[in-house]
């Protein structure tokens, strides 16, 4: 006999509430198939986002049993409690309707931190070489492969506090573009990060780095943002 | 407790903030007393001798327990954010909580 999971499903905006489907249980089953099902045999109406499927683009995010998480690859079997999922959307951010919420002011916090590239050089100059063992590229490097899916962002108590706090994933970007020989704007990037609302307003709980999907550790980036703008830091 | 917060280094959060907080309530009383020495010696002994009542050692039990977890976790905090290293460093969270322990059963031996 086939197992059926009890899942329940956030409907509606800001005042939504819970609904109950019940799904069958598969084998390597992720809670994005649980929520596609529902779409597609239960609830044609249910609005949420997803693309890649595969942790790639970052659009799946959603709270599940509580915990923000990247929900194409996270199995069922690993976070359902007694046969139970509660869906959510993510939390910090405004719902817009079911599981998807407004994107918006979070990537509007990565340009507040100073998160967009800047360059001097055109194509037709020659490409400057970047020691790929250089302490500043392995830093870039191991803060760099962010999928934007705003999980540390839900996760954090500080943006649940403080509305003009950047949050962690704008100052994990931050600190990749301070490791980065060919970022022009350096002098930008200090003060948007040193602004209200910036790398000081971190409380260093480590909710982030506790819920990114893909092992960044935005606490730490933060960390070292604080100290290389202090004056036990590199001057650069 | 919200549960994404449920981790060591959330923990280790908490109890520097919470110890800092009850510290920060207990000050004025500290001062109050210290005060009593500068013109009211008579008070500041009569003080003194009720404070050597077990339960009121107790409660300094209590506050020098604050005091190592506010220290302990203090410092986590300092090397976090200003030693060259990423990571959260659970291990850190441990030392703190052990260091903290440690100093209030050596309290505890002395007092008694
Ligand atoms: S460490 Fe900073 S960014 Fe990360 S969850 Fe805590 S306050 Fe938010
Ligand atoms: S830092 Fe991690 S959790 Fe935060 S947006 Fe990037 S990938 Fe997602
Ligand atoms: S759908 Fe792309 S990361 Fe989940």
């Amino acid at each position: 006999m086939t197992k059926i999971l009890t899942v329940k499903i956030w409907r509606g905006g800001k005042d939504g509430t819970l609904e109950s489907y019940s799904v069958p249980a598969r084998k390597s089953q992720t809670v994005l198939d649980v929520v596609t099902y529902i779409q597609r045999h239960l609830d044609a109406d249910l609005s949420y986002r997803f693309a890649c499927r595969v942790g790639m683009c970052g659009s799946c995010a959603m709270t599940v049993n509580g915990v923000p998480r990247w929900t194409c690859r996270t199995h069922v079997d690993k976070v359902s409690q007694d046969g139970q999922l509660i869906i959510e959307p993510l939390k910090n951010l405004e719902i817009i309707r079911d599981l998807t919420t407004d994107m918006v002011p979070f990537f509007e916090k990565w340009e507040k931190a100073g998160g967009r590239f800047e360059g001097k050089q055109s194509r037709a100059d020659k490409i400057t070489a970047i020691d790929p063992d250089s302490k500043k590229r392995l830093a870039a490097s191991a803060a760099i492969e962010c999928i934007n899916c705003a999980v540390c962002y839900s996760g954090c108590d500080t943006v649940r506090a403080r509305d003009d706090y950047v949050g962690p994933a704008a100052l994990n970007r931050a600190w990749s573009l301070f490791n980065d020989e060919k970022h022009t704007g350096q002098r930008k990037l200090k003060k948007s990060v040193k602004a209200d609302g910036g790398c000081y307003t971190c409380h260093t709980h480590a909710n982030c780095s506790q819920s990114c999907p893909v092992d960044l550790d935005p606490a730490g980036s933060i960390a070292s943002l604080k100290r290389s703008y202090s004056m036990f830091g590199s001057r650069s | 407790m919200r549960q994404s917060s449920r981790h060591t280094s959330y923990f280790a959060f908490l109890g520097h903030r919470l110890s800092g907080l009850a510290l920060a309530l207990f000050l004025p009383f500290h001062f109050l007393v210290l005060g009593l020495a500068l013109d009211q010696g008579n008070r500041l002994d009569d003080f003194l001798k009720w404070s050597d009542q077990p339960l009121v050692k107790m409660a300094e039990w209590g506050l020098v327990g604050l005091l190592a977890i506010h220290l302990a976790f203090g410092l986590r905090l300092l090397m976090l954010e200003y030693l060259p290293w990423v990571g959260q460093r659970k291990h850190l969270v441990w030392l703190g909580g052990g260091f903290a322990a440690i100093a209030g059963v050596l309290f505890l031996i002395r007092a008694f």
